[in-house]
């Protein structure tokens, strides 16, 4: 198989974190032709020229932008691994059926698709009593698993290895994560370690493994650069004991959660502003590690250990009381200023794709010229988004050789077979009075 | 497409094949910290070590050591021994025979039954003094990726609630899985006795209400439990203590993936067990008294 050179990335989650630091990473690249992004809301951080389309994850839109701009390496950054940020429904629905629907947009026998990566957690794996010290990527879970987050990572990935097992021509990579830490990220294990005082479970001083951000950020872009086919874990060097990653940050830990009702009392902490969600109560109670050698194998070279990644945010807590609330640069997506960035010709551009013609139209098909303004179906943006019956109905009131420009688009376009054959019909009967 | 059937997502070449290249990429060490990966503590190890291990080694147990030259000084190794006490004190008494005799101490990694990590208290505790989980995967990658000592008694829970009237007679030993770790390890296994700790906390029997009611894996009844309360856990009785480490037994000699031969599996394993058994019966007639030796 000859090595899969990405060019063309698509990366669903474009909000999240992961896919903003990805995309950030990817589009400095000259290489890189074109970074799509996709998600339901705006990117949270600045983009050079990372175009950002406002999709949620309907799989047949998803499908018209991977097959329109001709995408062969789509990075799934979506997947939910902390159970507080939203409802489990809603997180069933991200994380089961979105995954399906990614994953039905890049198949299909006519698919450009070459590469895909999948963002999965070490969540995959449970936290319980009979575990291994480290768990390696063919290990199965011990156990099924226990919350419906679990429930759910293990669904989105087998059906992942499902695509898999129908397209063996498509590289498809899982990586699963170890939980992360760094500065702006937002999850349980961030905020549980923010806190003044950390409470620990009486009797209990779980392993942790932990991984910086910029490392996370790092595996992904080593994961579109390389040709990985298959999983692969990733977690920094180093298992640390709960109490060490506590000691290290110069805070103090209290054993507050009693050994036995544990949920009772999570669930009054909750109350106190504390959010335990089930997953992390088990990993507070036997912790967890991954071998990350497999990863390692492959040339990637972490920057940070466990501890320095610990050491990292103990730096980060000491410096936030002076940042201010929001120690961000405060970047807020405006649409027209972004569109005006990648679209305008005054702009000078520093980082800009190598021929920005063929980011409008991939594949080397020439674009519909823009002809005169009073056509109206020639190319406004919407008419791909129009139904066939809506596109007839419009046809009528069309004069005879915007007819023929819109017959050459969709011939060139979507093709769609009953809107070509009404425009022939509409044009013989225009023809054969005269 | 010429392409070889793929296998499937989770599979990947057989897992040793893998594991020999992956040995470079074993995480560095680092020099700062107190705490090992496996959560083994060096102060609370020492500390521990400094005071009731070496009390009890030298002065309450009387510890005589016999082949010592046997356990390697470096490469992973395997030790088996016969697991004996209700609170068994064998295990801190041969990690500790490796610390003061041997020529190159070495420090030993000592497999605990998965129970104790779901146990408050002992979770937070054994890992600290080297204990790790008996799971297949952790003792294959002390043995073969990290080359350390790691001790197992195959025995498991059937040799320490055993009661004091079947003393010195080896209960099963286990599926044979100890041997089908050493072979994965490519490490020899070094057969151990240990006598002594039969009579330093002897049970008379064991209580199934009290067990159920406190959770712990069995609920003996000895000389100061419990009617000494958690004192009385570690009301040791001062027997003279023999530990002998045997000749290793080589695993690395038997061919290719010698561990899908079940029938090898278990003739090792029974081997093994009847050299210690043996080696037990042979100490204890020689022994003229249980607490002068």
């Amino acid at each position: 198989m000859s090595p899969k050179v990405s060019k063309r990335v698509l990366i669903t989650g474009l909000s999240t974190y992961w896919g903003g630091r990805l995309a950030q990473a990817l589009e400095r690249d000259p290489e890189i032709e074109t970074v799509i992004g996709v998600d339901r809301r705006p990117p949270k951080v600045e983009l050079q020229r990372t175009e950002w389309v406002e999709v949620a994850d309907s799989h047949s839109l998803i499908r018209r932008i991977v097959q329109g701009a001709q995408i062969d390496t789509v990075v799934d950054t979506r997947l939910v691994v902390d159970s507080v940020v939203t409802s489990a429904r809603r997180a069933h629905e991200n994380n089961v059926m979105g995954t399906l629907n990614v994953l039905a947009a890049c198949s299909g026998a006519d698919s450009c698709v070459r590469k895909f990566v999948f963002k999965s957690s070490a969540h995959f794996y449970g936290a319980e009593q009979d575990d291994p010290a480290y768990f390696t990527e063919e290990m199965r879970r011990p156990h099924p698993p226990r919350t419906s987050l679990e429930r759910d990572i293990v669904e989105a990935e087998s059906a992942v290895q499902e695509f898999r097992d129908k397209h063996p021509e498509i590289t498809v990579t899982v990586l699963r994560f170890a939980n992360g830490l760094g500065p702006n990220l937002n999850t349980s294990h961030m905020r549980y370690l923010t806190l003044p005082v950390v409470p620990t479970i009486l009797g209990f001083d779980p392993r942790y493994q932990f991984i910086h951000s910029d490392d996370m950020a790092g595996v992904l872009e080593h994961a579109v650069r390389e040709d990985l086919d298959g999983i692969y874990n990733a977690g920094a060097d180093g298992v640390l004991a709960l109490t060490e990653v506590v000691d290290l940050l110069g805070k103090q830990w209290v054993p507050l959660l009693p050994p036995w009702g544990t949920g009772i009392a999570a669930a009054s902490l909750r109350r106190a502003g504390l959010a335990i969600p089930p997953e992390m109560l088990q990993q507070l109670r036997f912790g967890r590690a991954i071998d990350n050698r497999k990863l390692k194998a492959t040339g990637y070279r972490y920057r940070y250990t466990t501890r320095e990644t610990v050491l990292r945010l103990r730096e980060h807590q000491r410096v936030a009381p002076l940042l201010g609330r929001r120690s961000a640069d405060g970047y807020r997506y405006e649409r027209e200023v972004e569109e005006f960035l990648r679209r305008s010709p005054s702009v000078v551009r520093r980082n800009r794709a190598p021929e920005p013609v063929r980011n409008v139209a991939p594949g080397g098909r020439t674009p519909p010229k823009p002809s005169r303004p009073r056509r109206p179906a020639a190319a406004p943006p919407e008419y791909d988004e129009l139904e066939a019956e809506e596109v007839i109905a419009l046809m009528r009131s069309f004069e005879t050789d915007d007819l023929e420009a819109l017959r050459r688009y969709e011939a060139g376009r979507a093709g769609r077979e009953p809107v070509l054959r009404a425009i022939d019909s509409l044009l013989s009967r225009a023809r054969s009075p005269a | 497409m010429a392409e070889e059937v793929r296998t499937t997502l989770a599979g990947g070449s057989t897992e040793v094949a893998r594991r020999e290249d992956l040995r470079e990429y074993l995480p560095a060490i680092e020099p700062e910290r107190q705490v090992s990966d496996w959560g083994r503590s060096e102060r609370i190890e020492g500390l521990i070590d400094r005071t009731i291990v070496d009390f009890l080694y030298h002065l309450w147990f009387r510890c005589e050591i016999e082949g010592i030259e046997n356990v390697p000084g470096d490469g992973g190794a395997l030790i088996v021994s016969n697991h004996s006490g209700a609170l068994p004190p064998d295990a801190m008494m041969i990690v500790k025979a490796i610390k003061e005799e041997h020529p190159h101490p070495r420090p030993v990694h000592l497999t605990v039954e998965h129970f104790f990590k779901g146990y408050p208290g002992f979770s937070a505790l054994l890992p600290k003094v080297g204990g790790v989980a008996a799971h297949p995967a952790n003792v294959q990658r002390l043995l073969y990726d990290e080359q350390q000592l790691v001790l197992v008694f195959p025995e498991g829970r059937k040799g320490t609630e055993k009661l004091y009237k079947d003393r010195y007679r080896l209960r099963r030993f286990g599926r044979g899985g100890f041997v089908e770790a050493a072979m994965r390890g490519h490490a020899p296994i070094i057969p151990v006795a240990v006598v002594g700790a039969e009579e330093s906390m002897p049970a008379f029997a064991q209580l199934k209400p009290l067990q159920r009611l406190t959770g712990l894996i069995y609920f003996p009844i000895t000389p100061t439990w419990p009617h000494f309360g958690l004192l009385g856990m570690v009301g040791y009785l001062p027997a003279k203590f023999k530990i002998r480490f045997l000749p290793p037994v080589r695993t690395d000699d038997l061919g290719d993936e010698p561990w899908e031969d079940k029938a090898l599996v278990q003739t090792i394993a029974h081997d093994v067990r009847a050299t210690i058994q043996e080696e037990l019966l042979d100490m204890v007639g020689k022994r003229r008294s249980v607490w002068f030796g």
